[in-house]
């Protein structure tokens, strides 16, 4: 146990990174810049959230270890229809307010009053957020790959564990795709639409999908997952 | 630190054996509930509590709403069976009064102009209580914040002091609360903000002298010192557990 965190110590501080809770100081100096979840007090940059202190030449930002999504412009998201309007859908996806689709940002046309027979209650909506500024969330799914996905199911983790299910250039989805036959669509905000047909496959994904989040800060994921897909497939 | 020596106190030895200046053994646990946002335990002696954020998230009923910033709401409880006889479940003037000055103690160090219209809130529970449940639970609920990764400038820790007849005292038990020969017991909840050192809380139940208030502030504070330093290190745990 005593040699792991050591081994994580090193390998915090080959990085730069740290851990830091909110108001400890992360580097005193009038040269560096508080980027995100720092700011300046006096000659010393300090952290504005517990997380992963990052000093990158002059610039020191906190990455966030936990918490909530917040949605950034260009983000592809997944969320549900909870709400319909005159103009638009209102979208679920875990955040701190719902997300607004409009019914211009949807690829074909659509008469006023039969909106609920495009997207209904609970339909499944993959979007891109375009615009985070002014009033709320505003999301489009006019790109090739967005709009509505039906079957499958939904696997939620925590949105700051997302880059390690992706993996290198989407390594790590491929290899989870490979091994289960299974669509796999993650949104940035933690939703992960799973669909591969038989429900054995998708509840194997969903397995290694929960495997992944639960060890994401431990180095050399990609051989444990692998590990874990062969025992999956042992026990069968 | 303790009153003049020609007044002789009544309440010179603590019944608990320990002295004026010790904290009760603390415990603290952060993620104890998975599903929430964030989540923390943190116990001193037999008074234990629990706190666990959910959000930022849509704010109901939409009267409350800011469009200028997010809100924090606390609701703070005890459990019916965290004392010996049953307490009532359910809101009470006391508890009401309690969530509300936890909130205004926590609002002082958070930020949620990021989130306009939304709303974080922290349930505070006390399963075991033995005096000092609300520094308790804002110790818990600091924490719990932090653990959310909700913006926050520093943490803020909570101790409860008391004058036990002259007796300056820190970390009040029930049993020292209850002393009612001399001048009785004074009761004195505080909270002191990490990085800042400023009073982000000061209730006061009871009869003190002004000269003897500021010194009961300073113990306070140097308590809030150690108390700071196991939040500190719980919440760094509670990666580390995870890296194993």
């Amino acid at each position: 146990m005593v040699k792991d965190e050591e081994k994580n110590e090193t390998s915090f501080s080959r990085t730069q990174r740290q851990l830091v809770v909110p108001g400890e100081t992360i580097i005193s100096g009038e040269d560096y810049l508080p980027g995100d979840g720092a700011y300046r007090d006096g000659d010393e940059i300090v952290a504005g959230r517990f997380g992963l202190s990052e000093v990158s030449d002059k610039f020191v930002k906190v990455i966030a270890i936990s918490g909530t999504y917040q949605a950034r412009r260009g983000n592809s998201i997944i969320g549900t229809i909870v709400g319909v309007t005159f103009n638009g859908w209102l979208i679920d996806f875990g955040g701190s307010e719902n997300a607004f689709l409009s019914v211009n940002e949807v690829p074909r046309y659509i008469n006023k009053g039969e909106l609920r027979e495009h997207f209904d209650f609970g339909d499944v909506v993959v979007c891109k957020v375009w615009d985070v500024k002014g009033r709320g969330i505003d999301v489009s799914v006019k790109m090739r790959g967005f709009g509505k996905v039906e079957g499958g199911m939904i696997v939620k983790i925590n949105p700051n564990k997302v880059p390690r299910v992706i993996g290198k250039e989407g390594s790590m989805v491929n290899l989870i795709k490979d091994a289960t036959n299974c669509e796999i669509n993650v949104g940035q905000n933690g939703w992960i639409w799973v669909s591969g047909g038989e429900i054995d496959n998708e509840i194997k994904t969903k397995k290694i999908i929960e495997f992944i989040a639960e060890n994401a800060t431990t180095n050399g994921l990609t051989e444990k997952v692998e590990d874990f897909i062969n025992n999956l497939e042992k026990k069968k | 630190m303790t009153a003049k020596k020609s007044e002789k106190s009544l309440y010179e030895k603590r019944a608990s054996g320990r002295k004026v200046d010790e904290i009760r053994k603390m415990n603290a646990k952060v993620g104890i509930v998975p599903s929430a946002d964030g989540s923390a335990m943190f116990e001193t002696g037999n008074t234990r509590a629990i706190a666990v954020v959910r959000g930022p998230r849509e704010l109901h009923p939409q009267h409350m709403r800011n469009s200028e910033t997010g809100i924090l709401r606390v609701n703070y409880g005890m459990m019916p069976f965290s004392v010996w006889d049953r307490i009532r479940p359910g809101p009470s003037r006391r508890s009401q009064e309690i969530s509300k000055v936890a909130e205004w103690a926590l609002a002082s160090c958070i930020d949620l102009k990021q989130f306009p219209n939304a709303v974080v809130d922290v349930f505070i529970q006390i399963p075991q209580a033995d005096a000092g449940t609300r520094v308790a639970g804002i110790n818990a609920a600091a924490m719990a914040l932090a653990d959310a990764g909700i913006p926050m400038k520093e943490m803020v820790s909570a101790i409860a002091c008391g004058k036990i007849d002259k007796t300056l005292v820190v970390d009040v038990d029930k049993d020292e609360e209850d002393f009612k020969d001399g001048e009785g017991s004074t009761d004195i909840p505080m909270v002191w903000t990490s990085r800042t050192k400023k009073i982000a809380l000061l209730q006061l139940d009871g009869k003190i002298s002004p000269d003897e208030l500021k010194s009961v502030l300073e113990i306070g504070k140097n308590a809030c010192e150690k108390i700071y330093a196991v939040q500190v290190e719980s919440l760094k745990k509670s990666l580390e557990e995870k890296n194993e």
